[in-house]
Parts: C-alpha cells; structure tokens; sequence
C-alpha cells in the first residue's frame, strides 16, 4: 500500500497545480487513468519505459490544457510480473481508484489475466505491444502489431530474393503462449508457401534460458541443410546471452540472418551489437526514423527522462511499444473529447475510425470494427550503434487481421466484437 | 539471356578496364542506385576492375560511410566528419551536416564481403589470403573466377592454394556446363565449410515445384557423395563440440555454486542472497568498464582482470557486512536464516534498480575474449568460454588451497567441524566467521565477472542462478568442494546431453526430476562428510 502512495505522489508530481484544482467544482475535476505495468520482476526491463512513456504522454496533454479542460491523473500501480496480481491491480484500479481508462500490459499472458476483470467491470484497456492475435475484445484496444502486421511479412521478406531467399526456417522461441501461437501461423503460413516440414525446425527455451551454445550449434547445422533464416520469438533477458553466444560461435547474418519480434533498441541497450549488425526486427516502428514527429517524440522523451533523472537518462531510447503507447493515449484523449464523457462505453463509440499522426510518420487509423490499429510494418537491421536501418517497408498502414487466416476454424469468427 | 549479358559485362569490363589509368567516377555512381539488383552489378563491376581503390570504396559501402553529394553527382566517403573523394582518394574538407551515407542490407553485405575477399587475393601476406581463400568458399559470384583462377596460378603456400581450388570449385557449381559442376561437385568433398555444405544441401533437394534444383542426375550424385564424405568427417568435431559446451556449462554452474559450497557448505548458512553478491560482482565489473573507458581506454580490453580483485573486495566486504550486521545473530535458527536473507536479496536488487535502472546494462567483451578458434566445419569454440573454464579452475585451486594448506584454512575447517571445541583451543571463532563468509561472497563475486561476459548483467542475475547453485551444491553433498566440483560438471554434461534429444524446456524438468529422485536415494548428496560433527 504505501507503494503505491509513494507513487502516486510521485505522479501527482506530475499534475502540479491540478490537485489543488478539484476544490473549484465538478469541471476541473481530473479524469483518473490507470497505468498497469511491471516495474519489478522479470518484465521491468521492458515495461518500466512504458511506464515512464504514459506519464510522459500524459504531462504533456496535461500541460496543453488536458482533456476537455481537465487534467489527467495517472495511477501508477505495480503489478512486479506477476500475472495473478495483474487480475487484482486491475480490479483496484477499477473499483477503488475509479479510473476511466487503463494503459498496460505486455506480455500475452498477464492481458489474458486481466480481461476477465475488464469484461466484468466494463473497464477499458489499451495494449500497446505486439501479440499473437487470437482475441478481440470489447474492453480492449489494441494498438500494437497483430501478426500480419509483424511476422508474417517479415517471413515474406526473408523468402524474397532481397531477404536472402531463406527455404529452411529455424524457429526459435520462449515457452508461452505468443511465441507457440505465432510459430503455428508461420508453419501454416510457410506450408501454404511449399515448405516442407523438414525444412521447419520448432525449439522453445524455458523463461529466462541462458546458456543457447546448443542451440547455436543446432542452427549451424540446420543451416548446412541449405538457405536457412532464424525467426526469434525470445522474449526479455534470454535475448542478451542468445546474442552474445550467435557473435561468439560466428554466425553472421549475411549467411544465417535472425528476424526477432520481440528485440527492439530497449533490448539491445544490454548487448554489445557490433557482432550482431545485419540481424532483423520487424516493428511497426523504429527509432531511427527520420521525420519531424518522430524527431519531436525522442525530443520530448529525452527530456522527460533528464528531468525524471532516469538512470542513463542521456543514453535512452524510443521503441515500438513506446510509440504505441503514445498513440493509444493520444487517440483515447480523441476519443473523450468527440463522446464529450470519459465514460467507457461512449468512448469505446468514439474510438471507432479515430486517426493520428503517429511518430512512424504515417496517420495511424483504428479499425472503423476489429479494435485494431491500421500499422506500416517495417524491417530493420541492427545497425553498429544499436539502432535500425529500415531496409523494407509497407506502402502505407496495413489494416490488422487479429483472427489469422492460418488458423483453421478462424473464417468463421466475426470482424468485431461480440 | 540475363546471365549471358551479365557474363558480357563483366568480361567487357573486365578486358576494357586495365586500359584505363584510372577508375571511372561514373563507375561508382550506380552503387546508389535504388534497384539492388542494379548495386549489386556495380559492385560486380567494380570489383572486376581490380582498380586499388576499389578495396576502399567497397569498405566504405560495407560500414557504411560512403556517400552521394552535389546531388548524387560525386561518390564521397567520410569519415570523422571529413570528406574524401571515393574515386581519387583527394581529401574535400568537413563533411555537410545534411550528409546521409548509403545503406546496405545482408544481400549486400554479402556480396561486397566476397568482392573484397577476391581483391585481397592479391595480397602479400599469406595468412590475409588464406581467409579471403575461405570467405569465398560459398559465394555464388561466378564472375569472382577468373580472379581466383588468377590467384590460383600465382599461388604458392600450398595451404592457400587448396582452399582456392576448394573455392573455384564452389563457384564453377554455377557453370552452364554438367562435366564441370559434377567435378566441382566432387571436389568438394573435401572442403568442411558450412557454406559449401549448405550449397551442396541445396543443389540434392527439391524445389517447392518438386523439381530438384540441379537437372543433372550426374551433378545430384556427385553432391550426395560429398555431403555423406564431409558429414563422416563432421560427426566426431560435433561429439566434441557437445562434450565442450557440457563442460563449458559445468563450469558456469561451479562459478556460481562454489561461493554457496563456503556459505552453505562449510557454514551451514542457507544465503538466499548469494545470487545478489554474483549480480554485484557483475556490476563491479560493469562500473569497471566504465572507469577504464573514460581514464584508461589504452588498457580497456584489460578491464576484465582489473574487474576480478575489485569484485571480490567489494562482495567480501558485503559480505562481511552482513554476517556482522544481521546473520551472527541467527547462527543456529536456519528458518530465520533463510527468511531474512531472502529479503536482504530483495533489498540488493530494489537498490540495484535503483541505482542502475531496471533495465541489463551493457559489458562488452574484450577484444581478447571475442570471437573463437574456429574448428572444422564452420564450428567455433568461444574463447569467453575457454576462458571461464580455466577461470573456474583456477578460483577451485584457490580456494581448495586456501582452506586445505593455509592457517586460516586449518581454523575454518576446525569451526566447521567442532565450534566448541575449536573456541576452546584458542580459535577466534567470530572472526573466522566473518572472515569465511567474506571468502564466500568474494567467490560469489568472481563468479559474477565471469557471468557478466556470457550473460545479462540486470538486477534480476541472481534470481536465475540461485537454484542451480543450490541444486549443485545439495546434490554434491554439503560440506564437501569435490562433490561440488563434480555435481557442476555433471549437471551441466547431462543438460548438454539431454538438450539436443528433448529440447531445453524437457532437458531442464528431466535434470530437476533427476536431482529429486537421487536426493530421495541420498540424502546425504554424493559425499556425505565423515566423521564428527558436534553441530549436526
């Protein structure tokens, strides 16, 4: 409990004059909005940016007048990447802080753990990372990548000529329930494609995995059965020592290249990436864009972690989900002030069709139905200095397909939710 | 059609080039293009010209610090902020701030690293053939042969000029003519690159139309008959290899376990917190770094051995720290032991967290412990890891020494066995304490700067060696360094052994299975400590 006083007090920081506004009537009052992320605990490493970029997103609406005149106060709780306690912070958030809106979140299976909470109470939640579609939701918005945002076209451009033309595919991932459920749309996906199952090879690690030498080894030799690719759904610390043992054991991406889903410049501030130049990420966005909203965005985050006096605030970095999770703020704060209420169910309404000028450089567009967001993707290789050079992009947004084709049974459900 | 003009090209280019002093600017120019395809076959180009430049100006292409200025009009390379001509090599002053230099991707990469391969052909020092030699061993730049058929004839180290022919070889596979590639295709029984094996692989298989991807029967043969030969002779390097990285892992474990074997072992100390003093000594080893990049940055890839005598005082002193402070009081309530230093870890990583952020800091390996030997068949052993196994080694003479053939040892042995006993006749038994759980941490914190140089350096390092290092140390049996010893290097020989069979996730629920049905059987874990012990 006094945790979370301390940071609240800490957020209230944030909101300055605000607080003392509530004594003048029922229009200053601020509108509360929760934050859900892990600040300890496996998952800190990469949820506390998160963290640190709503309460960015929201000083900075607040400081431009707020939302229909009312600040934001954001509710900081942690929920230490523990998945049951996910459930519980999100019931607190609901019931006893009376939030209007949740952002938060980041591995599948702590969302799972939570959207009981949020169908019983009729909250509202914004998932900003990557998943493994398979779900819809009323509750939810979802403004990270489906898979046909992210894996498959990242598939699509390992096979082409310029990807390298990978045939075999080493598939290579973290024992939970996204990287099984993406490994099985790419092997229907890559059979739809002629692949044969030979050529598919499946491996999953336990959480936190360290030593890959074996690993590293079977790649090699799967990789003398031809042109072979990696796709690496390694999430969180096991990536630093995957990295480290693939620079070591000398295997560089011109011959054996690595796409991960789940690496972004976050991850690889922990790693030095000068053997890993030429490995891939697909994301929606990448740091390394140049455009004046994306120049703008790393401004202010700069900013925001010097005045916070983050640690290696001078050396921090944007990443994909960050972007995400400014953008679903942005377009919520849309959303309130075209239903003019912070109430869940006319927001959900407003939400439908609302764009965005998003960092990424494209006008980011939800989904009119699905919940989704309209996302370019984008394939990047690590650059020396632990950035991407986009080497492949979408021609504009891409609209999500959050019930993958390559599932059977999946034509059946419906395009919106239920 | 393609192919044949290609060909024409590069022989026209080749033939015309020599004529002229010098290389042609506009030459350079189509490596901007925006067609790959196009970059590629000035690269091509380039490189059949064997102009000296052309080594620079692809270098600069492949770290990407070549450029376009005067709107595309002029190929610059730059480097520190100032220009050079890429073509005549004239220095052009400070480099305009709006300069966007070239990018490359893997297609590339590739293509440039064998153009460069083939140009160092030439290249006075045998050894600098020998793997421009090797780099070209699987490229698939026909047009590369006539250089190394070049070189082959100019060849004189017997070694070089067998992986040359090894070479032509692998890009003769691309010849119109069947005779031929079914030759190279047998040739290349002898090469152990990964690379050919992979070409060869290629040309046996079929394509997703079902047709195989070399028409000719006699070239299938061919290729078959050499990948059985190549993965004879591969199978006892990939035996080895496994018993390597099983050894490799022992000794991680018995990094981590063996400062636990002190605590625990001797002490009979359940520390949860020994997991904290590994992840300290990462970090000093991490704040090491940082002091050698900004004050010593001649010395830096020396940081790493600096880092060693640093972690174990800051750990010792730690260590000692606690022991005086909270665990000399609960000496003889094991519960309590364990609870409360179960939260002193909780309190090393949330200041840990605090003090460096959540997120892994970055150790970079030194030049020294980067990359590896490389084995046959495109395998390599790690020197980090090579490194750690001698370390490991070499902190159990240590401490084995130390606590077997010194005073001090004689004195820890002694509180170990009998307190009462030893107190009587003189021994300090506080001291010796204190100063036997400092050992521990200190141990514990070596163990950590090996750690930092395969692995993540975050708060949460402890966490994930915690239970291994119980696991060795109970199953090597308390009290006991040789049990330790073995039990690390058996632990990580069987995971090793089991991965490639079950898969990590099994191979790791398979080991801890083991582990619960062998304690059931033994208790006492593999030795069991003779004699009498007044504390039991």
């Amino acid at each position: 409990m006094d945790r979370r006083q301390f940071i609240q007090a800490g957020g209230a920081v944030a909101l300055g004059a605000s607080s003392i506004s509530t004594a003048f009537g029922q229009a200053k009052t601020p509108i509360k909005v929760g934050i859900l992320h892990s600040l300890s605990g496996t998952m800190a490493i990469s949820e506390t940016a998160l963290k640190e970029t709503a309460l960015m997103t929201i000083a900075d609406i607040n400081a431009k007048g707020g939302v229909m005149g009312r600040p934001l106060e954001p509710v900081v709780v942690d929920p230490a990447s523990n998945w049951p306690l996910f459930a519980e912070k999100a019931r607190q958030l609901l019931t006893q802080d009376k939030v209007s809106v949740v952002f938060g979140c980041w591995t599948s299976v702590s969302r799972k753990s939570v959207l009981p909470v949020f169908k019983e109470l009729n909250g509202l939640l914004f998932y900003p990372v990557q998943y493994e579609g398979e779900e819809l939701e009323k509750n939810v918005f979802y403004t990270g990548a489906a898979p046909n945002q992210q894996a498959i076209p990242a598939t699509e451009y390992l096979m082409s000529k310029e990807g390298g033309g990978a045939k075999r595919f080493f598939l290579l991932g973290t024992d939970y329930v996204y990287p099984r459920t993406t490994n099985k749309i790419l092997r229907a996906f890559l059979k739809s494609k002629g692949v044969a199952d030979k050529d598919i090879e499946e491996v999953y690690t336990p959480f936190g995995h360290s030593d890959y030498q074996t690993i590293v080894a079977n790649i090699k030799k799967f990789a003398s059965g031809g042109k072979t690719c990696v796709i690496s759904t390694i999430n969180g610390d096991s990536n630093v020592p995957f990295y480290k043992e693939l620079g070591n054991a000398g295997l560089k991406a011109k011959d054996v290249p690595v796409v991960a889903f789940s690496v972004g410049e976050e991850e690889l501030r922990g790693v030095d990436t000068k053997p890993l130049v030429g490995h891939l990420a697909a994301w929606n966005y990448f740091m390394s864009l140049k455009n004046p909203k994306n120049d703008a965005f790393i401004k202010m985050y700069r900013e925001w972690a010097l005045k916070q006096k983050l640690p290696n605030a001078e050396k921090v970095v944007t990443n994909d989900p960050m972007e995400a999770t400014f953008v679903g703020i942005h377009m919520w704060k849309q959303a309130v002030e075209k239903a003019k209420t912070a109430d869940v169910d006319p927001v959900i309404a407003a939400m439908a069709g609302q764009t965005f000028d998003a960092p990424c450089g494209y006008k980011l567009k939800m989904d009119e139905k699905n919940h989704h967001l309209h996302k370019p993707v984008l394939i990047g290789e690590v650059r020396a200095d632990g950035q991407f050079n986009v080497v492949w992009r979408t021609k504009g947004p891409i609209r999500a397909q959050p019930w993958s084709p390559f599932i059977p049974g999946n034509e059946k459900k419906p395009d919106s939710p239920v | 059609m393609f192919q044949t003009l290609r060909l024409l090209a590069f022989a026209l280019a080749f033939l015309v080039a020599p004529a002229w002093a010098a290389l042609d600017p506009a030459s350079v120019l189509p490596l901007a293009d925006e067609d790959p395809d196009v970059r590629i076959e000035a690269i091509r180009k380039l490189t059949a010209t064997q102009e000296p430049r052309v080594a620079d100006i692809l270098g600069a292409l492949s770290n990407e610090s070549l450029g376009l200025i005067d709107d595309g009009r002029r190929a610059v390379i730059v480097a520190d902020g100032r220009m050079t001509d890429a073509v005549t090599g004239a220095a052009l002053g400070a480099a305009p701030a709006s300069f966007e230099p070239l990018m490359v991707n893997n297609r590339l990469r590739g293509e440039i690293d064998a153009a460069l391969a083939a140009l160092k052909l030439a290249s006075p020092d045998a050894a600098t053939r020998l793997a421009a030699a090797r780099a070209l061993q699987g490229s698939d730049n026909e047009g590369l042969l006539p250089i190394v058929q070049q070189a082959i004839d100019k060849e004189t180290d017997p070694e070089v000029k067998g992986v040359l022919e090894l070479s032509a070889a692998s890009l003769a596979l691309r010849n119109p003519d069947p005779a031929l590639r079914a030759k190279a295709a047998a040739d290349l029984a002898r090469s152990n690159d990964p690379q050919v094996r992979q070409v060869l692989s290629a040309l046996v298989g079929k394509g997703s139309d079902g047709t195989y991807a070399e028409p000719d029967e006699r070239v299938r043969t061919a290729a078959q008959l050499s990948l059985a030969e190549i993965n004879r002779r591969l199978f006892s390097t990939e035996i080895g290899l496994a018993a390597f990285t099983g050894l490799s892992l022992g000794s991680i474990l018995l990094l981590a376990a063996l400062g636990l074997a002190i605590t625990y072992g001797l002490m009979g100390i359940i520390n949860m917190a020994h997991g904290e003093f590994l992840m300290i000594g990462a970090y000093t080893t991490y704040l090491t770094q940082g002091v050698f990049r900004q004050y010593l940055p001649a010395a830096f890839d020396w940081y790493v051995v600096a880092a060693l005598p640093a972690a174990f005082i800051v750990t010792a002193v730690i260590g000692m720290a606690l022991e005086r402070g909270v665990l000399r009081w609960l000496y003889g309530r094991p519960l309590e032991t364990l609870l409360t230093t179960w939260g002193v870890s909780l309190l090393l990583i949330q200041a840990c967290r605090s003090l460096f952020g959540a997120q892994n800091v970055e150790v970079e390996n030194p030049a020294w412990l980067s990359g590896g030997i490389a084995i046959s068949g495109g395998y390599v052993i790690p020197f980090n890891r090579i490194a750690i196994i001698v370390f490991a080694l070499l902190v159990l003479a240590a401490v084995w020494l130390l606590i077997n053939r010194t005073r001090t040892g004689l004195f820890v042995r002694g509180v170990t066995q009998n307190r009462a006993m030893a107190s009587c006749t003189g021994v300090p038994t506080h001291r010796v304490d204190m100063l036997t759980f400092g050992l521990g941490s200190g141990v514990a914190g070596l163990g950590g700067v090996a750690l930092s140089q395969i692995g993540n350096v975050g708060p949460d390092l402890g966490q994930a060696y915690i239970v291994d290092s119980f696991m060795v140390v109970v199953l090597g049996g308390v009290g006991q360094l040789a049990g330790t010893v073995i039990a690390a290097f058996g632990l990580g020989s069987i995971a090793k052994f089991l991965e490639p069979l079950s898969g990590a996730v099994l191979a790791k629920i398979m080991v801890l299975v083991f582990i619960i049905l062998f304690i059931q059987k033994r208790p006492q874990g593999l030795f069991a400590l003779k004699g009498r012990s007044a504390e039991a």
